[in-house]
């Protein structure tokens, strides 16, 4: 059998070896895979050349499509990209001594096993060598090019910790300019409403308020003052609306004068110490104060406190927060409770909420946000 | 009176001057920035400067800024602050320079149209005029200090003081006798330490200060 095929068809080499490989998908697979190994050392020498090239992060790019396209051409096998620039230079530091050990084997392998077979054709007694060589080439062959697919998936394929950091910088960048975009926005709508609806308003019931006092006393009076004093409420309401969206103040003097007019507020005594030296980024700010007037809500809502203690201390890149207050306690972070809200604050920027509250009270909030700037 | 305004608001600068001019003041420049009310006063030097407290370019605190620099350069220049919000800070900033003639009140207050030339006036003339919000901001901070040992009665008769009103006056918003205020302040400054003094403005003055150190 090995006789005539090495007389009549020399691809009928994988005949000779059919016994050790028994199915044509893996005769195709020794083929493929032989191809592979030879071809990786001419692909491995044209790399180091370039290697050594300008521009080597485009190089670098270029060498790994090309080995991925060996691949994928020879082998059938997909390596995605995705892998850092240091590792797929590792990938073809590694290719060259890799495929010159790669081609010696198989290219030997598969030269002795003709060389034995065609020897056979003589001298019988070789024939059992000459059947063994080309099988043991063949399983050389196929190792070697899985062995090489490991590591282009390994080095050349994406890399999960790495794609998944890299997954997670690009959240928290879109999460942050999330943050920041809807601070903005609210600044906007402050601004808006200030220079627009307010002043209208304002000047309005200034209007009312000339009209009434050049009004004789009578019904017509009367009714402009209604007007007036509902013009007043409005105003009134609208201020309420306006602070609670964005305080100016924040934005011009920083979160002390900022949370003394929210503390002077308060309708209970509060006490504020504020220690920040370089002031926050303005969304980091808008996030503390309306953590503190949350807070301060909480409070008055449901603690029936008689002291508070609010400290507000930025050290290095934290700003701390914390509001203690002498009340009842027992208090906890539940779902749609006003501690969820803060937590839900201090977290879409990567704070943290720390709550003591034992029954009987004291109670402690206590927030710790990134600041650095 | 000669009075320098500043606001922004086209509508809002119109009703003022109207409100103005029909109570017989002269409004001799109405600009609409703060750096065009400070040069205006320069020339005309006028009586009072009413300000807004947020104006062109960055609408932030541009009002107080230029207050601060009008009592600096100019200290007979009375200057009344108007804003859409009051804030203890600034209040703060403006009362611990030693000056009269400084008034800071809520916008609103320009629709009560009386009490509104009352006070301007009164700042005019070297008063003080603070709004009850700030008072209110101001007093509440405290509740701590010394003056928890204030009567409830004496708590509103300061309140009512530093708004700028005179003894005749809180008499008559509190509804009791001149005699009975008198006894009032006295006490006060008794507790908190400190000698009667002659004018209105400095009655506030002192207290303001004297709040101011007890932060």
């Amino acid at each position: 059998m090995g006789e005539r095929a090495a007389r009549e068809n020399p691809a009928g080499l994988t005949r000779g070896v059919g016994t050790a490989l028994p199915s044509t998908a893996m005769k195709r697979g020794v083929w493929r895979a032989t191809v592979h190994t030879l071809t990786g050392l001419p692909v491995a020498l044209l790399g180091v050349v370039v290697l050594v090239a300008p521009a080597r992060g485009r190089t670098v790019a270029w060498r790994s499509s090309a080995q991925r396209a060996r691949f994928s051409a020879l082998l059938g096998v997909t390596v995605d990209e995705g892998a850092a620039a240091r590792k797929q230079i590792a990938y073809h530091l590694i290719a060259l001594p890799y495929n010159l050990i790669a081609f010696a084997v198989v290219a030997g392998a598969w030269s002795a096993g003709i060389g034995l077979l065609v020897a056979a054709v003589q001298r019988p007694a070789l024939i059992p060598a000459a059947a063994g060589v080309p099988a043991a080439a063949a399983l050389a062959a196929r190792g070697l090019a899985r062995l090489d697919v490991v590591l282009a998936r390994r080095l050349l394929g994406p890399d999960v910790t790495e794609a998944l950091t890299a997954r997670l910088r690009e959240l928290a960048r879109a999460r942050a300019d999330t943050v920041a975009a809807a601070d903005a926005e609210r600044r906007r709508i402050e601004r808006d409403l200030h220079d627009g609806a307010q002043q209208r308003l304002v000047a309005l019931a200034l209007k009312l308020g000339l009209t009434r006092a050049a009004l004789p006393a009578g019904p017509a009076r009367d009714s402009v003052g209604e007007a007036h004093a509902q013009a007043k409420a409005a105003l009134a309401e609208l201020r309420d609306l306006v602070r609670g969206l964005h305080p100016a103040v924040l934005t011009d003097r920083g979160l002390d004068a900022a949370l003394s007019g929210l503390v002077a507020r308060q309708p209970h005594p509060v006490d504020l110490r504020v220690d920040v030296a370089r002031r926050c980024p303005p969304e980091i700010e808008a996030i503390a104060y309306f953590v503190v007037a949350e807070a301060l809500t909480n409070v008055t809502r449901h603690a029936r406190a008689t002291r508070v203690e609010v400290a507000v201390v930025r050290a290095r890149d934290m700003l701390r927060l914390t509001v203690l207050d002498d009340g009842a306690g027992g208090a906890t972070d539940r779902p749609g409770g006003g501690l969820r809200g803060l937590a839900q604050r201090a977290g879409s920027v990567d704070g943290r909420l720390r709550i003591e509250s034992p029954p009987g009270g004291p109670t402690l909030v206590e927030v710790v946000l990134p600041c650095g700037s | 009176m000669r009075v320098v305004m500043a606001e922004d608001s086209v509508l809002l600068r119109a009703g003022l001057v109207e409100l103005l001019t029909g109570d017989g003041i002269e409004v001799v420049a109405a600009v609409a920035g703060a750096a065009e009310a400070l040069l205006a006063v320069e020339r005309e030097r006028p009586d009072l400067a009413l300000l807004d407290v947020r104006l062109p370019p960055d609408f932030s605190d541009e009002g107080v800024r230029a207050a601060l620099v009008i009592k600096e350069r100019w200290p007979d220049v009375a200057v009344l602050l108007l804003s859409q919000y009051v804030e203890e800070r600034y209040a703060v900033e403006l009362l611990t320079r030693p000056a009269g003639g400084l008034g800071y009140l809520l916008k609103d207050r320009v629709a009560d149209v009386e009490e509104f030339l009352e006070a301007l006036r009164r700042v005019a003339g070297g008063g003080t005029a603070l709004d009850p919000e700030v008072v209110a901001q101001l007093l509440a901070r405290r509740r701590v200090s010394p003056l928890g040992r204030l009567t409830t009665r004496e708590t509103e008769v300061l309140a009512t003081m530093a708004e700028g009103r005179s003894n005749a006056a809180i008499a008559d918003a509190l509804g009791v006798s001149g005699h009975a205020v008198e006894k009032h302040v006295t006490s006060i400054f008794g507790k908190l330490g400190l000698a009667p003094a002659g004018a209105d403005h400095r009655r506030v003055l002192a207290v303001l200060r004297y709040l101011e150190e007890g932060r």
